[in-house]
């Protein structure tokens, strides 16, 4: 099967970038997006479909499965990971890659991130004291340990924009991990901030509902963490 | 606690996964500031990948386990290679280190408020806390949480996509490094102390490891260019259970073993539960060294067809929902095969380096002002390590680094130097090392070896490390070329290291150290006694 890649390439941040095409064929249909990236790296001459030699695509990849959120992109127009995408699941055999539209774009398809993390560290989501996952909140602790900060949610999300109030999914999650147990001053720091940024913000378009590739139950955890921040504001009610 | 805007040394910490992140925690909690530079943020850190549990001999499944016996599957399952005094500090503090996690929240599988333990190989007890087969990525949650308390308070200071670019070393001290930021292309210097945590060499062995693209082992490469010594460099763990995607390998948990999965082959067309019968004692669940040489043996047998499978479809349904979630949704989507329904046709990969950066019981390299744990380093593991030691050996290796470089720090070394270069430049893209010397590797460092092939190898090796123009291609063929000189002047079999030429082990000449050291012009490799086990434990 042949397929045709269109892929973004831009130099850095100061160059504006552009489409580019590369034929790239197999017989196999489990190739995912990220390997035919790989191959295509791999050639001694990269030469996109005109015959004109281009440079080395950049984009980030670690585990390659589906584990670390690194190779998250713009697939056909949808964010998704690169290891987690077979070609094969495009019928048409043209497949557009980008880099996530949300974020600075670094080079072709490597976005900065960066404020995903900053945003994590805005919110104060740690505990200064000792919280254990005890039997009732173990596994809502595991469900909200599992985000890989990836961005996929944000990028469909209509309330986010980078640096603006409200922090979408990829704060709501890990933040539920501590809403879970959290207590005293610390405690009722997040559940302020988690209003602000998330409650507030959310618009409740259920965009991110399907998209996340960790395969979160994003709903039921903010339905979750919601509850537990307005009990508590109504009532002080402390567990 | 020191006051925040004292002067005083910085550490810089090399990786960002479980041995940096732990490495960072206990240094700010002393108060003292450090750098964690990383290629990719913390989520993205092989340590991620981790599945099957952290060991520790925490006895809540009414088996009287203990510390003493934990301490001895480590030392037997790594063929008594390794450090007794490093082993002892590791499984005598394993459960406060498993108890200092769970104090992080970490979401480890509990029943009653304890921790549950699962069966692991090399271990007759139940030892393994986990999280389904997500506990690399449950662990690194909490402490990646935990860490940015620190962040935020400045004592912690990241540089996410950052790659070591040089170390300062001069006279066996090293005083500081050059990174190079990924995204400006610029390099930074910073002055202080260096914790490498930097993980395993899958460089060396293109699309055949289990782990990390990003783990190159470009790290160790080159503190090995600039004088630190190696240890071990022979010692590959190929893990038994194993199948390729496409470019690279993807992990069956060996906790699939210890839920009650089953290795079979077809003789003449029956299933023979070769494991079993051979091991009726432990069976599946001997030690990861054991069950690869046994595989490899029985898929050249010609009566067997050349596969071995892992059979699961006798697992109970809360074994699936409870306990291996994961690992079955990995297999339907890598393998497009059903493990509750169907056997699943394994085979060993590359998964561990035992070898790696030569530290004493403290973390410390021959170099002073430069320390190395986790995987990047050769401790606690000997010649095999056993399932459920490494997420062990790497949080409790960072904080012993990091205990080692807060005393150590050199007054002179005021660690608040950083200074931008001018200019930018170029970034290669992650690969493997070149077709050549990876096929050379692939063919001499397999899970049997003969004397004749290593030293071909080597000799050819070196041929290619004179000819290679790129400095990094270079220090990494030097890595190589250390493994099969530790694999040729090994004339024994022992653990992951199996000599066709030399099958018996021989303790009186190699139950020693290897010891790999590069003086600027070629590699010299010796044998080290290995420490004396001091009063405690067995």
């Amino acid at each position: 099967m042949k397929y045709l890649l269109e892929i973004w390439r831009q130099r850095d941040r100061e160059t504006e970038g552009s489409f580019r095409t590369y034929l790239y064929e197999t017989d196999s249909l489990s190739v995912t997006v990220a390997s035919a990236l790989s191959e295509l790296n791999g050639r001694k001459e990269l030469k996109d479909i005109s015959g004109e030699i281009t440079e080395k695509i950049v984009w980030e990849c670690s585990c390659l499965q589906k584990k670390c959120g690194a190779c998250a992109m713009l697939i056909d127009g949808r964010p998704r990971l690169a290891c987690d995408t077979k070609l094969s699941e495009n019928k048409k055999g043209k497949i557009r890659l980008e880099p996530l539209r949300k974020f600075p774009i670094i080079a072709d398809l490597t976005a900065d991130r960066q404020v995903i993390f900053d945003d994590l560290k805005r919110m104060q989501i740690w505990s200064e004291s000792e919280i254990f996952a005890d039997d009732r909140n173990n596994s809502l602790m595991y469900e909200a340990s599992r985000c890989i900060q990836c961005g996929c949610c944000l990028e469909v999300c209509p309330n986010f924009a980078a640096g603006e109030k409200f922090y979408g999914m990829s704060a709501m999650v890990p933040a539920s991990r501590l809403l879970a147990v959290m207590k005293g001053k610390n405690g009722s720091d997040l559940r302020k901030q988690y209003g602000k940024v998330i409650t507030d913000g959310c618009g409740k378009s259920l965009a991110c509902r399907n998209i996340c590739p960790a395969g979160i139950d994003i709903e039921g955890l903010m339905a979750r963490s919601n509850a537990a921040v307005l009990w508590r504001s109504l009532f002080g009610f402390m567990r | 606690m020191r006051n925040k805007n004292d002067k005083f040394p910085a550490v810089n910490i090399i990786g960002a996964g479980l041995a940096g992140l732990s490495a960072a925690l206990s240094l700010a909690r002393k108060g003292i500031p450090c750098r964690l530079i990383s290629p990719m943020p913390s989520e993205r850190a092989q340590s991620v990948m981790a599945e099957g549990g952290i060991n520790a001999s925490l006895d809540t499944m009414g088996e009287n386990d203990s510390p003493a016996e934990h301490y001895s599957d480590t030392m037997k399952g790594g063929v008594y290679l390794a450090d007794p005094n490093s082993v002892w500090n590791l499984c005598s503090k394993a459960p406060g280190t498993v108890n200092m996690l769970l104090s992080l929240g970490a979401a480890l599988r509990t029943e009653n408020g304890r921790p549950v333990l699962r069966n692991f190989g090399g271990q007759k007890k139940k030892r393994t806390a986990y999280a389904k087969s997500s506990t690399g990525k449950i662990l690194m949650t909490a402490l990646i949480d935990a860490v940015r308390r620190y962040e935020s308070e400045g004592t912690v200071k990241r540089y996410s996509h950052h790659r070591l670019h040089s170390l300062d070393i001069a006279d066996g001290k090293c005083r500081g490094l050059e990174a190079v930021d990924l995204y400006s292309r610029t390099v930074i210097s910073m002055s202080g102390s260096v914790i490498l945590a930097s993980g395993g060499m899958n460089s060396l062995f293109p699309g055949m490891t289990t782990g990390s693209t990003v783990n190159t082992g470009d790290v160790t490469a080159l503190a090995f260019a600039c004088g630190a010594e190696l240890a071990n460099p022979e010692f590959i763990q190929y893990h038994p259970t194993t199948f390729p995607i496409t470019g690279k390998r993807c992990l069956v948990s060996e906790a699939a073993r210890g839920e009650g999965g089953r290795l079979f082959a077809l003789r003449n067309g029956k299933p023979w539960y070769f494991m079993e019968e051979k091991y009726p004692e432990l069976g599946n669940l001997m030690p990861r060294d054991v069950v690869s040489r046994e595989m490899y043996l029985v898929m050249k047998d010609k009566d067997c067809g050349g596969k071995v499978y892992l059979d699961m479809t006798g697992l109970d349904k809360t074994v699936w929902e409870n306990k291996l979630t994961d690992l079955r949704e990995e297999c339907i989507r890598y393998l497009g095969t059903d493990p509750a329904k169907k056997p699943v046709e394994v085979s060993p990969g590359i998964h561990y380096y035992m070898g790696g950066i030569n530290v004493d019981e403290y973390h410390r390299t021959n170099i002073s002002g430069l320390y190395a744990a986790g995987e990047c380093a050769c401790q606690y593991h000997g010649a095999n390590r056993l399932g459920g030691n490494s997420m062990l050996g790497a949080v409790f290796g960072g904080q012993i680094a990091a205990e080692s470089a807060a005393s150590e720090t050199d007054a002179d070394n005021t660690g608040v130097e950083e200074t931008v270069k001018a200019g930018t430049i170029e970034i290669m893209q992650p690969t493997g090392i070149p077709g050549e010397a990876a096929q050379l590797l692939r063919d001499s460092l397999g899970i049997f070896r003969s004397g004749e092939k290593l030293e071909a190898a080597a000799e050819k090796m070196q041929e290619l490390i004179d000819s290679e123009q790129d400095a990094l291609q270079r220090n990494r063929m030097l890595l190589g070329k250390a493994a099969l000189l530790g694999a040729l002047n090994r004339k024994e079999s022992r653990g992951a290291h199996t000599r066709t030429d030399y099958p018996g082990t021989d303790d009186k000449n190699y139950r020693k150290t290897t010891v790999a050291v590069f003086d600027g012009k070629e590699i010299k490799v010796s044998f080290r006694d290995i420490p004396e086990k001091r009063g405690e434990g067995k």
